[in-house]
């Protein structure tokens, strides 16, 4: 009886201060949001009006938000694309697709090409901010300028400065899913490769038909990781891009727009409907995701 | 790092058939070498050049972007360390981070440990909300956690050391919001130890509490070590949630990113760009040593969560 007793008193105890902090900070946080996006709460008034669907009325009439998430369809879409090609294929070169060793250096390759990951977004964002300057001090456009080329405006034309965020975002991330699909083709048991190299199957062949359907698992959670990372460009758009989303609104996002309208317009209740919307895409994403890409699991 | 060194055996493996496999993955060998030597060049290169040109005066960097400073201009960091606080926010970030993180390990591996080994009713139903964590986006909690942190403020006594622009309120959201990870991948780990040994140390009259820190927590250390990393440079990195809780008034707390950011828009009016590059440099500089020492846990600890 004192033995349950203590236990029981333990497991409070240990339970009792993360769970707290956590209700407080995270779970009243989401639930008040899908409250607050049926008001009109806005600016220093304290009054919220429940208005029902309005808000989400007005933001599918409202053009920032399809512009929003028209530029978020393009990095949700390229991005995962871009990136995991990439990172397989890097993964690959490294690991000669598999084999033990890789090709000669391959560790300095792969601590370079995983450092980005470890700086921040923000960081990221000043530093090619001074890469990508239109004038004679960019990294890029001052040798073209001596040239006497015409700077290229990566982030001053409304054509390409969506482009540059997606460049950055890829010079960011690719380290991360090279790291992460090495490590899943180390996994697979060199016999495999073995026998098929036996059989005459040639690298390609040994990709598409062994690596790639073992690692597929793996390529699912990765698509997941990197989708979420291009809805979140917030970092990146609102430090890297002139005007904060610009020029003329070609680079805004679904994440600057609600930190835009919650902290610089005050409009709480818009602000809140915009992260229910960014919720569910989310939440569709992930499930059409794991419905594509469902395929018969390969079990070792 | 020499494009043309021989092919190794990274693991010091010898297969009877890699003599084969070696003469014909010569050609190939050779263009992953360049492939990988050209994304290699693509992230290294904009960083040594930061680096270089933070020690620029700006007519030489609008001269000519690519050139060699003339001269070794200290003067440049001294401004950025000094006018632009970098120091300042360097040390904020320690505090909050060291602060942040030890709490997130404590409390998550608490919860995670009596989550994982003690099935009481219940149980399954909070590890579900806290690994529901993960599910949703912090931007449609950003508008009520702003809210949520200023009424905390407003308590006396407390409440100006945890409301906002406070350290302790953003150390408590930081642990907050790293939780839900932190509790998914520790309850994993705690499960996966052996049951025996704790079962030992009950019968030799072991509390519980002294199971948990004298038996578990040194038996789960590779786990922490992994979670531990991640969180760190989380938290290092995060930039939205400080954006919210600290404001411009409170620029004395500041973390590094948003110093940083701060420096950058407003540089564009001054135009001091090589003070904003002895900024960056200050900034990149100790990640890159650190994640040198330490890289292969890094890589571990941050794609923890992907690799099964």
């Amino acid at each position: 009886m004192l033995a349950t007793r203590r236990k029981f008193l333990f497991i409070v105890g240990f339970l009792a201060l993360p769970a707290l902090i956590y209700v407080v900070y995270v779970i009243s946080p989401y639930v008040q949001a899908f409250q607050i996006a049926f008001t009109d709460w806005h600016g220093a008034s304290q009054t919220q009006n429940f208005v029902g669907f309005a808000n989400f009325e007005a933001l599918f009439a409202d053009s920032t938000f399809w512009h929003a998430i028209g530029h978020n369809a393009i990095l949700l879409v390229l991005g995962p694309l871009i990136v995991l090609g990439l990172g397989m294929f890097f993964a690959f070169l490294l690991t000669s697709g598999g084999r033990k060793g890789g090709v000669g250096g391959s560790k300095v390759y792969r601590v370079i090409i995983f450092l980005p990951q470890v700086l921040s977004l923000v960081i990221v964002a000043v530093l090619f901010q001074s890469v990508l300057k239109t004038d004679t001090g960019g990294m890029i456009n001052g040798p073209l300028i001596g040239l006497g080329a015409q700077p290229i405006g990566f982030l001053t034309s409304p054509d390409l400065a969506l482009w540059s965020v997606l460049g950055v975002l890829v010079w960011q991330q690719v380290g991360f899913y090279v790291v992460l699909f090495s490590a899943a083709m180390g996994n697979v048991p060199l016999e495999i490769y073995e026998s098929a190299r036996l059989d005459g199957a040639n690298r390609i062949q040994m990709f598409f038909r062994i690596t790639l359907p073992l690692l597929w698992d793996t390529v699912q959670t990765a698509w997941v990781y990197m989708g979420i990372a291009a809805f979140d460009v917030f970092a990146i758009v609102w430090v890297l891009t002139v005007d904060q989303g610009g020029p003329d609104g070609s680079t805004q996002v679904l994440s600057t727009e609600i930190y835009r309208n919650a902290f610089v317009y005050s409009k709480f209740g818009y602000a809140s409907a915009m992260g229910v919307v960014l919720f569910f895409v989310i939440l569709i994403f992930a499930g059409v995701v794991f419905g594509l890409t469902r395929r018969e699991r390969v079990e070792l | 790092m020499s494009i043309d060194a021989p092919a190794r055996t990274g693991r010091g493996e010898i297969e009877p058939a890699n003599v084969n496999t070696r003469r014909s993955s010569g050609f190939l060998g050779g263009v992953s070498h360049v492939v990988l030597f050209v994304w290699a060049v693509l992230i290294v290169v904009p960083i040594i050049w930061i680096f270089v040109s933070s020690f620029k005066s700006n007519t030489e960097l609008f001269t000519n972007a690519w050139s060699i400073p003339g001269q070794l201009r200290t003067g440049n960091w001294s401004r950025a360390f000094s006018e632009g606080n970098i120091g300042r926010f360097f040390l904020n970030t320690i505090l909050v981070v060291a602060a942040g993180t030890f709490g997130t390990m404590v409390l998550g591996s608490m919860a995670a440990y009596v989550l994982a080994r003690y099935p009481f009713r219940g149980a399954r139903f909070i590890y579900f909300v806290f690994v529901a964590g993960l599910a949703f986006p912090v931007f449609l909690a950003l508008t009520p956690l702003f809210f949520v942190v200023r009424n905390i403020g407003q308590i006396p006594g407390i409440g100006q050391f945890i409301g906002l622009d406070s350290y302790g309120g953003v150390i408590l959201v930081y642990i907050a919001y790293s939780l839900p990870f932190t509790v998914f991948f520790l309850t994993a780990f705690f499960r996966t130890l052996p049951t025996p040994v704790a079962e030992a140390a009950v019968i030799d009259g072991c509390s519980n509490t002294r199971l948990f820190f004298r038996v578990m927590m040194p038996m789960a250390k590779p786990g922490l070590i992994s979670i531990t990393i991640f969180n760190v440079v989380g938290q290092w990195n995060q930039y939205l949630l400080p954006l919210v809780l600290l404001s411009g008034q409170a620029k004395d707390k500041w973390v590094l990113t948003q110093g940083i950011a701060d420096i950058a828009i407003s540089s564009s009016y001054r135009a001091d760009w090589p003070a904003l590059f002895a900024a960056l440099s200050m900034a990149i500089l100790p990640m890159i040593i650190v994640y040198v020492l330490f890289q292969r846990h890094i890589q571990a600890g941050l794609t923890a969560g992907a690799v099964k």
